[in-house]
């Protein structure tokens, strides 16, 4: 019996090994790209070790490429500032609605629920936020329209709820107004999820490409780090053109194209997997208390 | 006396825990309701100088424009086979992985796994299609490279519309699984292990254990969640079919869904008829959520949505 529940385990973790290889392999041959060199590229194809390494890509993305640097600020501004925003507010609402005896609780979920299943559609909201409040080429285009989400809200309702009622009704007996409780008290005892729903919101918000490409016309400094990236994959041509109008500087003969743009690719998304190890312990957490149902 | 001074006070929590909420409510109210009175835009003829009031009223000549075209077919049955897909693999493979995590012995392990299949999760759309492309470019990608290894000629994958209904469903299981598995391993958690024990102890093996306790104990959470999958089944992964198929038009017969359809008619800027496939995917959608979840309350009560 003990032998095979032993040969069991060890077949699950194969299992698990051949699983494990599919997801870090693709990550390897992303950063073995971004090392090898252009003409390596050009001669093999892309390959899983880096060939004829070197670090001139990345060199080229950090040296005096003025949209690069751009749209990394502008990437930063937008999802701190509207991770902060969004926590603020829903913080505020969810604990109003976590509160049993408030008389517009029931109301309220209905409220949020409803936009979880209906909305106007991409063209509605395009002429909202284009043509009537003109948030388009401005950096809030990026923060108001999605700053509140049903399904974040839930999940911060359901651990206030967790809280036991004494905790608030002592406080108020002590003269303390709701602003106040929700503040010092409520707030503070759900911290692991706020960790956890504003963690997967700076992800959603670092991730933003769909923005850009709908909201943004002109100010090409306004560009999010992930648009920029897919304008670098599609347009072949984008590359010379930046080239040509000095936004990357291409003081090299050969253009590392295939390198630069996976050595991009990787700076663009590095920061949210280096900081993810630190937020993972509250994931499941928030996950499954995020249950829709009651 | 007592009685009113209390209903003061209920009054006036009302009115704070109502301040609380409103700057949550204004912002639901402009951007998630406001854009609904938009629709209305797909029955008129819209001109932007005229704006959505201002402009003529046409009927449903816009819905009658998409019906009627061959793009109809093409993106509603490209939309609906993908969520199809997408629903039944998710469940396939979530519910699998969710129950090979709970038999692993070792915690450690556990956690190593965890972490690596939820990684895709943190990547934008954007990286995906980095990944997909240092895979399938025609002339340096890994597969050709495969491919010419054995003798066989490179594929042109970015030319042939007939690959991608699999790339893209491995795709999009590849990006969702660990999330998914992480959902269902927590219900599994909570599974009694008395039931489990006492199963062993009148000497059932594995595969009798899974299929009588631990995939029973999971029906009302895959219950739950086809009902919400089917309430947006008119509603594609725009990224998906947008980014990673870097909108290629020689692979729309096989990859243009609603959503890429609509964006384009923004593009082309006759929002009018972009709105009212917009709407009929929101309308369609909404029907379907009830429909379902109508015939789980029939069979199951206890597992229905609402």
């Amino acid at each position: 019996m003990k032998k095979k529940t032993k040969s069991g385990q060890i077949v699950l973790h194969s299992v698990f090994i051949i699983l494990t290889l599919m997801y870090l392999l693709p990550f390897l041959l992303v950063v073995s790209i971004s090392f090898s060199s252009e003409a390596a590229i050009l001669k093999e194809g892309f390959s899983l070790i880096p060939r004829d390494f070197t670090l001139d890509a990345y060199k080229m993305v950090f040296k005096n490429s003025e949209q690069i640097i751009n749209s990394y600020r502008t990437t930063i501004i937008f999802s701190v500032v509207a991770t902060a925003l969004s926590l603020l507010v829903m913080g505020l609402m969810a604990y109003a609605m976590a509160r049993p005896n408030y008389m517009f609780n029931r109301f309220l979920s209905l409220y949020v629920l409803f936009t979880m299943f209906f909305n106007g559609g991409m063209i509605p909201t395009y002429i909202l936020i284009m043509k009537t409040l003109h948030l388009g080429d401005t950096i809030w285009v990026y923060i108001w329209p999605t700053l509140v989400g049903a399904y974040n809200l839930m999940i911060l309702r359901t651990n206030y709820r967790s809280l036991p009622y004494e905790l608030i009704e002592a406080a108020k007996m002590d003269g303390a107004n709701e602003l106040f409780i929700c503040f010092r008290v409520a707030m503070p005892l759900t911290l692991p999820a706020f960790a956890s729903v504003g963690f997967m919101y700076f992800v959603q918000k670092w991730n933003v490409w769909n923005a850009s490409l709908l909201y943004i016309k002109k100010r090409t400094d306004l560009y999010s780090l992930q648009y920029l990236l897919q304008r670098i994959l599609n347009d072949a041509s984008y590359m010379q053109e930046a080239i040509d109008q000095g936004l990357i500087d291409a003081t090299n003969v050969v253009i590392p194209s295939e390198s630069l743009r996976y050595a991009l690719a990787m700076v663009a998304a590095g920061p949210v997997l280096v900081i993810f190890p630190l937020f993972q312990k509250y994931f499941a957490k928030g996950l499954t208390i995020g249950g829709v149902k009651g | 006396m007592k009685k009113r001074k209390l209903s003061k006070t209920k009054i006036h929590e009302t009115l704070e825990l109502t301040m609380l909420a409103l700057p949550g409510i204004v912002l639901l109210f402009i951007f998630n309701y406001l854009p609904i009175s938009g629709v209305l835009i797909a029955f008129k003829d819209y001109n932007p100088n005229k704006g959505i009031w201002g402009s003529p009223w046409v009927g449903f000549d816009n819905f009658k424009f998409f019906f009627t075209s061959q793009d109809a077919v093409r993106t509603i049955r490209n939309t609906v086979g993908y969520s199809l897909a997408f629903i039944i693999f998710e469940i396939i493979t979530g519910v699998t992985l969710a129950i090979l995590f709970y038999n692993l012995r070792n915690q450690k392990a556990l956690k190593f796994y965890n972490t690596v299949v939820i990684l895709p999760r943190f990547l934008s759309m954007v990286i995906v299609a980095y990944i997909v492309y240092a895979l399938l470019s025609p002339t340096s990608g890994v597969f050709n490279a495969i491919l010419r290894q054995f003798g066989a000629d490179g594929i042109n994958w970015y030319g042939e519309p007939v690959y991608w209904p699999f790339i893209l469903t491995f795709v999009h299981i590849w990006c969702t699984v660990g999330m998914k598995s992480i959902l269902y391993y927590a219900s599994l958690v909570g599974i009694d292990t008395g039931l489990l024990e006492s199963a062993r102890m009148d000497g059932a093996n594995k595969w009798q254990e899974t299929w009588h306790i631990v995939i029973p104990h999971l029906i009302p959470l895959i219950i739950i969640q086809t009902i919400m999958s089917m309430g947006h089944i008119f509603n594609g992964d725009f990224g998906l079919n947008y980014q990673v198929t870097k909108n290629i038009g020689a692979l729309y017969p096989t990859t243009d869904i609603i959503n890429t359809y609509t964006f384009r008619a923004l593009q082309e800027a006759s929002l009018e008829r972009g709105a009212a496939v917009g709407l009929f995917q929101n309308g369609a959608g909404c029907i379907m959520l009830i429909l379902v979840n109508a015939i789980v309350r029939k069979v199951r009560p206890e597992d229905s949505l609402f």
